[in-house]
């Protein structure tokens, strides 16, 4: 099932927390089945895993419609899932194959779907963001009521295109959500050793877009914040700005050496697991029997297992193809 | 119908903004202004600022924002004042518009169309004269249109919206004053092949955009003293027409490219090794080339004009490619 279902008007809130907690749980057991396949080498590249952070896509996804839009970067094998993209498409393009969601011309970086319209999938820093204030510029320009969703780190605040796609997106008022997943680091890079600002949602606010924070490890305050900011957007109030305060427990990249951190750090963070807190919450409250737990992961565990069943069947694409996809196969005449 | 190069793009601007209400115009000063170099005059008022639609200085950001939208279901025409600044957008140019479609499998195809300004002869100095247009057609992905005429001013525009791939078009800025008669019903021209401009049997001068009037001049300067060339237009640098190339070195058997780009790593240089991969055995003479002096272009008048490729320097290379007889 995807994010992308979202709450059923039917279900209860107990119902709807549950469902977070297995949707975060599908994006840890599918990025950690990941990190296994890059040390047995069936994934080679660049890897980002999003683990930590799952919180912030599991609460942005689900307040978002079908036809909805979404911008990510190359830490987005999460977001791709949430958004309805399958386990067995993702974790197939990761191994190179044609059956993967981009027939292996990806990889990790580069996760696009047009059917839950998924723009990627971003390797440059901040590079997406100009393309999320066009596909809201077309929303507006059409008269839809659609929203694009655009995941960056905070790294890309540096970046001169945050400061122009900001400004565009207030400028013109478009149906954008920008969604920064502040997880402290760009690399080795200290947030507070980029900026001169820190706070930024401050920045954005700046641009006159209508910004806040939310604690990015507290899926339901994601949530919250999310839904509140996508009803907005939706309904014409123009360009809204998340900062999601959130962190990643592993390296960076399989490359990492973690050299610019202290062990204590990350596991005083870690002591904050998004998916560790919220199933004690939901215990706590009798609202998540040892029953339920254990059936989601019994169901997440068979969701990545067969998605690397369906991986490992994947096929080549024949090397003859190489050069298809750099034009258009449809031409006009 | 009396035109300029100007006029004609302009009227191409109009006709696709009256026939496809996806069309829209961006970017810096296309509305209000009127357009740095007056070819989106009167659109503003004609169109309203929603389909003209002016950008702040951000090129990165509303070429992006082009991209986006033309994935949105927009057909984008983007104008970037200058080649130059074009810089400010490389990213999104060669990152996006150009992998977009290969990196989702096919998924995703990016029907935008960017304009801009190309090349030197106006002594606007080192930042506003350069011809870069070559570096682009270096990038599977894009393809680059260079009208030199005012069919294709008129023609070319159309035919690259229709296009589901990003399309690049260099207006070079001496072009825009040229006067000339254009058909009444002059409309969409193919953006896949290279023109025959004049039609020879001793040597093939090839060229595109901005220098194809001082090479026309050489061919008329060198018909005079009995030497007959062809004077082939490229049109499109990406993807090259090389029937056309080669082609016409066949019937010809020497060949000199003139390109406003520098010499080294040149667009004329791919020219000159295809046609030596290719066409071998048809050369009597080595392919020869007239380019722009390595040097950023300086702004005095006489320096400016020492360093472009002028019909007395073309004519000079193709006397000495006729005069080196196999
Ligand atoms: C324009 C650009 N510069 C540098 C890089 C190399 N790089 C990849 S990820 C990264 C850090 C980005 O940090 P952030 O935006 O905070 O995202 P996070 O990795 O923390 O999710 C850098 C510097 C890049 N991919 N793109
Ligand atoms: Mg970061």
């Amino acid at each position: 099932m995807s994010g992308t279902a979202a709450r059923g008007s039917g279900s209860s809130d107990s119902d709807h927390t549950r469902h977070l907690l297995h949707q975060m749980l599908r994006v840890r057991r599918l990025e950690e089945q990941c990190v296994e396949l890059y040390s047995a080498a069936k994934i080679r590249g660049f890897l980002h895993v999003y683990i930590g952070e799952e919180a912030v896509a599991a609460g942005v996804m689900s307040t978002l419609a079908p036809d909805d839009a979404v911008v990510a970067t190359y830490r987005e094998h999460g977001h791709a899932l949430l958004r309805g993209v399958s386990a067995g498409a993702i974790l197939a393009e990761m191994y190179g194959y044609v059956e993967g969601c981009c027939r292996g011309r990806g990889g990790s970086m580069h996760l696009f779907d047009a059917a839950t319209r998924f723009y990627g999938g971003n390797a440059i820093v901040a590079g997406g963001l100009p393309l999320a204030v066009g596909l809201a510029l077309a929303d507006k320009m059409s008269g839809r009521s659609r929203v694009t969703a655009c995941f960056f780190g905070e790294g890309a605040v540096a970046e001169g295109e945050f400061h122009e796609s900001l400004n565009l997106a207030a400028l013109w008022q478009l149906p954008v959500l920008f969604c920064c997943e502040n997880n402290l680091y760009a690399m080795g890079t200290a947030l507070a050793r980029s900026e001169s600002q820190t706070d930024i949602a401050l920045k954005a606010a700046s641009y006159e877009i209508a910004s806040w924070s939310a604690d990015g490890m507290d899926v339901l305050a994601v949530e919250e914040a999310a839904r509140r900011a996508v009803d907005a957007v939706r309904s014409g109030g123009g360009p809204h700005f998340l900062e999601l305060r959130t962190y990643r427990f592993r390296a960076h990249s399989m490359f990492d050496p973690e050299r610019y951190r202290e062990k204590t750090e990350v596991s005083r963070w870690m002591e904050r697991d998004p998916i560790n807190t919220l199933r004690k919450a939901l215990e706590d409250a009798g609202q998540l029997t040892e029953k339920d737990w254990k059936k989601i992961q019994q169901d997440v565990d068979a969701e990545v297992k067969a998605a690397v069943e369906f991986a490992e069947a994947g096929t080549l694409e024949p090397v003859e193809e190489l050069t298809r996809f750099v034009y258009s196969e449809r031409r006009p005449q | 119908m009396k035109t300029t190069y100007r006029e004609a793009m302009r009227a191409a601007i109009r006709d696709a903004l009256q026939r496809d209400e996806r069309v829209f115009l961006m970017g810096e000063d296309v509305g209000a202004y009127g357009g740095c170099f007056a070819v989106s005059l009167g659109l503003f008022e004609e169109f309203g600022p929603e389909r003209i639609r002016d950008t702040p200085l951000s090129e990165s950001g509303f070429v992006g924002a082009g991209i986006g939208a033309a994935l949105g279901g927009m057909r984008p025409i983007v104008e970037i004042m200058t080649v130059n600044f074009s810089l400010l957008a490389l990213d999104q140019l060669v990152n996006n518009a150009a992998t977009l479609l290969h990196m989702s499998g096919g998924q995703f195809n990016v029907p935008l169309v960017i304009r801009m300004t190309t090349g030197a002869g106006r002594q606007l100095g080192a930042q506003h004269s350069h011809s870069l247009e070559g570096w682009y057609a270096h990038i599977p992905g894009l393809r680059i249109l260079t009208p030199a005429t005012l069919e294709d001013a008129r023609g070319m525009l159309w035919t690259a919206l229709e296009d589901p791939d990003p399309v690049l078009i260099f207006e070079h800025g001496t072009l825009y004053n040229v006067a000339g008669d254009l058909a009444d019903d002059a409309g969409p021209v193919d953006i896949s092949t290279a023109a025959v401009r004049r039609p020879g049997k001793d040597i093939s001068l090839i060229t595109y955009g901005g220098t194809l009037p001082a090479v026309l001049d050489a061919a008329t300067q060198l018909a005079a003293e009995g030497i007959d060339a062809e004077v082939l237009d490229l049109r499109v640098l990406r993807p090259l027409d090389d029937a056309a190339v080669l082609g016409s070195v066949a019937r010809t058997h020497r060949a000199v490219v003139v390109d406003e780009g520098w010499r080294s790593g040149s667009i004329s240089a791919e020219l000159s090794a295809r046609i030596t991969e290719n066409a071998f055995f048809d050369l009597d003479a080595p392919v020869g080339r007239v380019c722009s002096a390595e040097v950023p272009l300086p702004y005095a008048k006489h320096l400016e004009l020492a360093a472009l490729p002028t019909a007395e320097r073309i004519a000079a290379a193709a006397r000495e490619a006729v005069g080196a007889r196999g």
